[in-house]
């Protein structure tokens, strides 16, 4: 006879160990058992979106780079995109190739973190998350010698990036490079094919792919689920029509599937980065012309990413000034979130930190 | 009745020199002529030192764990590509003292909601019965505070009384994520407390003696051998009950913040640590004494080295599990003993008594037979069982609540 006992409302959170910031989760569980789950969003609320509109275009910069923190560069990359399109620019050569390279070692960085804290969430002791998080160290360092910044860079501008690579950069990036396929397999070792986490993640977490595409969700966890939808060759924006990359696609739609393809995606981003560097070219990192302050014509735009944790969009309202009438960004983490009660409910405790932490969310993009 | 401590030259000594020369446990009297205490005061000298002894134990206990606590850190940290505590004295060999003073010097909260009875009672549930657990272990070929000859039965009586700080704690803070962590930690304690025992039985029919001394003189073949799959059952059983990676589901930081002793702060929380340290140093004993047999070893070092290098592989072991595997979910916890480590402690016992049967005082060759025998039962036992065993992701979906579906947002409460 099965023992029925009284449900049990428990606040995951805004302060707990693994809702990655202050996220807040009110869980009702009978047992062990998540019987319902809502999440509270809204404590690290900046109102990012309504400073862009008191900001010039490239004051803005500053701000996407605390959204999603532990990703700035393709948070400026995005927004760079809208203005470009927006005000007509025409960014040039080199300074696409830089925010290239840029983005893609910043999505390298951010899935590192976030299979290290996916690892975390399992209950390993820290060691998966202090392995990637050496990695993730030498990236800020590159960032560091681009941009002098390694969290909140700032780096790029309307039409390209404000300052060139250094020289030393070059061999930096290069050795990284041939490092970071060994620091991959490492993992691989280590997480890869432990029982543990092949019991602990397989068959967790499901979503159907229809419920994935019905919730607009993106990034990695659409493509675990075996859709293959990456902006970068759906919409090729930048240079991406010009490098040569795979898509890491999983079927089964499982905590263990979205970390396999985002493990997958660091070997590709390391491809995709050592085409860049093969196909720079010298010249002005941004143009000479784009003033300082931008003045696009009325009008709106909507330009996006593929983001390390989904589809980044930029939705820009222009009334003819210089700031922004309207800025509205489209935030993965915050979208990637919407499925969350259904991915949880009817799992254990233990699966609902799992699950959450295999969407890979960041608060600082979720509230803005 | 044994004299345990009075088996060691050390606590002879101060016994002889206290008590006078006439004494039956002394024969010849204190290194220093006759004892200070005339005849027929004995029973004070026996007194005298056994608080001595106690003593020694006692804080040698907790200077111990002071030592293993920076060790497992400084060991963590470097499987985990890091430096580990290193401010502190040489090596940061002074980081617990530090840590300490410091649990000292913060402030006791105690929720206004708790028991204030049971929660202060659960550190002390966990503590003490992993002091009193030091008692009977022989640190070396003549070194052991007690020589009880039912050992192993009052090891596993103390060591059972542990299982009651998590839920005490939990009870007594009224947390609810502690009351997770207690119930899980019953859950996993119950389940692991019965092959535990049960891999413990095959070395007591082999040593013929529950005492400890005795099973480590009946080690000419380390049991570890002679039962690998007892062993086995044992070094795994030993991980879940001190509740450690990857089965510390009862703490499961990044689930229930700090399992049961989320509420607790300040000493309370430091006797938590201290306890769960403790008792991996016991586990480790335990393990170092009865498996892989004790103070013996060759004779170009004292028996308190091999006995410490082999303590202190276990416990290196234990440490390197830790930073290795991530947690067990609990159903997972408890079908693996109840489907894995039971039956397969079951096939050991078996095994054993058959064997006890046929070589009922087993020498020298007779345990190296039955070790051949054992580990070709272990080999076949495991690979039975795994023939059982669900695949990895082949695990079923946990039932759906019935009150709400797991689908549709709108129902939400």
């Amino acid at each position: 006879m099965p023992i029925r006992t009284e449900p049990v409302t428990v606040n995951i959170g805004p302060h707990h160990p693994s809702t990655h910031g202050v996220f807040r989760l009110r869980v009702t569980f009978d047992g062990e058992v998540v019987v319902d789950a809502e999440p509270v969003f809204g404590y690290l609320h900046r109102g990012t979106e309504k400073l862009a509109e008191e900001r010039t275009y490239v004051q803005f910069v500053t701000l996407s780079d605390r959204m999603d923190y532990v990703a700035s560069m393709t948070n400026n990359q995005g927004f760079m995109l809208a203005v470009e399109k927006l005000a007509g620019i025409t960014p040039s050569p080199r300074g696409v190739w830089l925010r290239m390279i840029a983005a893609e070692l910043q999505r390298i960085a951010s899935h590192l973190v976030g299979i290290g804290f996916f690892l975390q969430d399992l209950g390993a002791f820290g060691t998966p998350l202090i392995y990637v998080m050496r990695e993730r160290e030498r990236i800020l360092d590159l960032f560091e010698m681009l941009c002098g910044a390694r969290i909140t860079v700032s780096y790029m501008r309307p039409g390209g990036v404000f300052m060139d690579a250094p020289q030393d950069f070059w061999p930096a990036l290069d050795t990284f490079l041939a490092d970071m396929p060994h620091y991959v397999d490492e993992y691989e070792r280590l997480i890869t094919g432990n029982e543990i986490v092949l019991v602990r993640t397989k068959g967790t977490g499901k979503v159907p792919a229809e419920t994935l595409v019905n919730a607009s969700v993106s990034g990695p966890m659409l493509r675990a689920a075996g859709l293959d939808w990456d902006l970068r060759i759906k919409d090729p924006y930048e240079y991406y029509g010009r490098v040569k990359f795979d898509v890491p696609l999983a079927r089964e739609s499982d905590n263990f599937a979205r970390y396999i393809v985002r493990i997958q995606e660091m070997r590709e981003s390391v491809k995709i980065i050592r085409q860049c560097v093969e196909q720079i070219e010298p010249g002005p990192v941004r143009p000479k012309e784009v003033p300082f302050l931008i003045r696009p014509p009325a009008g709106d735009v909507y330009a996006h990413i593929e983001g390390p944790k989904g589809e980044l969009g930029y939705y820009l309202v222009s009334d003819g000034t210089i700031a922004p009438y309207r800025c509205k960004v489209r935030a993965p983490s915050f979208i990637n979130l919407t499925l969350l009660r259904d991915m949880l409910v009817g799992w254990k405790v233990a699966d609902m930190i799992v699950t959450f932490g295999s969407i890979d969310i960041n608060m600082g993009e979720v509230d803005r | 009745m044994t004299d345990g401590f009075l088996d060691n030259a050390f606590f002879r000594n101060i016994y002889c020199n206290l008590a006078s020369s006439g004494s039956d446990r002394c024969a010849g009297g204190g290194p220093f002529g006759d004892g200070l205490l005339p005849p027929g005061w004995e029973w004070l000298a026996f007194l005298v030192t056994a608080f001595v002894t106690v003593f020694v134990v006692v804080n040698g206990a907790l200077m111990a764990v002071n030592l293993y606590i920076w060790g497992e850190r400084r060991l963590l940290g470097r499987l985990q590509g890091r430096l580990g505590p290193n401010r502190w004295g040489p090596f940061g060999l002074l980081t617990p003292i530090a840590d300490l003073i410091k649990v000292l010097s913060k402030e006791d909260i105690v929720p206004a909601a708790a028991d204030r009875l049971v929660y202060s009672l659960a550190p002390v549930l966990l503590v003490v019965p992993v002091l009193l657990a030091f008692a009977v272990i022989p640190f070396g070929s003549s070194t052991w505070a007690a020589n009880l000859n039912v050992g192993v039965l009052y090891l596993i009586a103390v060591l059972s009384v542990e299982s009651f700080a998590p839920i005490t704690a939990a009870w007594g803070s009224q947390n609810r994520y502690a009351m997770f962590g207690g119930l899980r930690a019953v859950a996993l304690l119950v389940s692991y407390e019965l092959p535990l025992v049960l891999s413990l039985i095959g070395v007591l029919m082999i040593a013929g003696s529950l005492s400890l001394v005795d099973i480590v003189n009946a080690q000419d073949v380390p049991f570890a051998l002679v039962q690998p799959l007892g062993f086995l059952v044992f070094l795994i059983g030993s991980v879940a009950e001190i509740q450690r990676a990857p089965f510390d589901l009862s703490e499961a930081e990044s689930e229930l913040v700090g399992g049961y002793h989320t509420d607790y702060s300040g000493i309370r929380w430091g006797l938590f640590q201290a306890g769960e340290f403790m008792s991996t140093m016991v586990s480790g004993a335990i393990i170092a004494t009865v498996f892989l047999s004790g103070w013996r070893g060759f004779d170009f070092l004292p028996s308190h080295a091999w006995f410490f290098i082999k303590f202190a592989g276990v416990l290196f072991v234990m440490t390197w599990i830790r930073a290795t595997l991530p947690r067990l979910r609990i159903d997972q916890i408890t079908s693996f003993a109840w489907k894995g480590l039971l039956p397969l402690a079951a096939v050991n016992l078996l095994a054993s008594a058959v064997l006890s049967l046929i070589w009922p005082r087993p020498s020298v060759g007779e345990l190296w037979a039955m070790a051949a025998v054992n580990v070709v039962v272990a080999a076949a036992a495991i690979y039975v069982l795994g023939q059982f065993g669900p695949k990895p992701g082949e695990r079923p979906r946990p039932a759906v609540a019935p009150a709400l579906g797991a689908t549709g947002r709108e129902g939400a409460a």
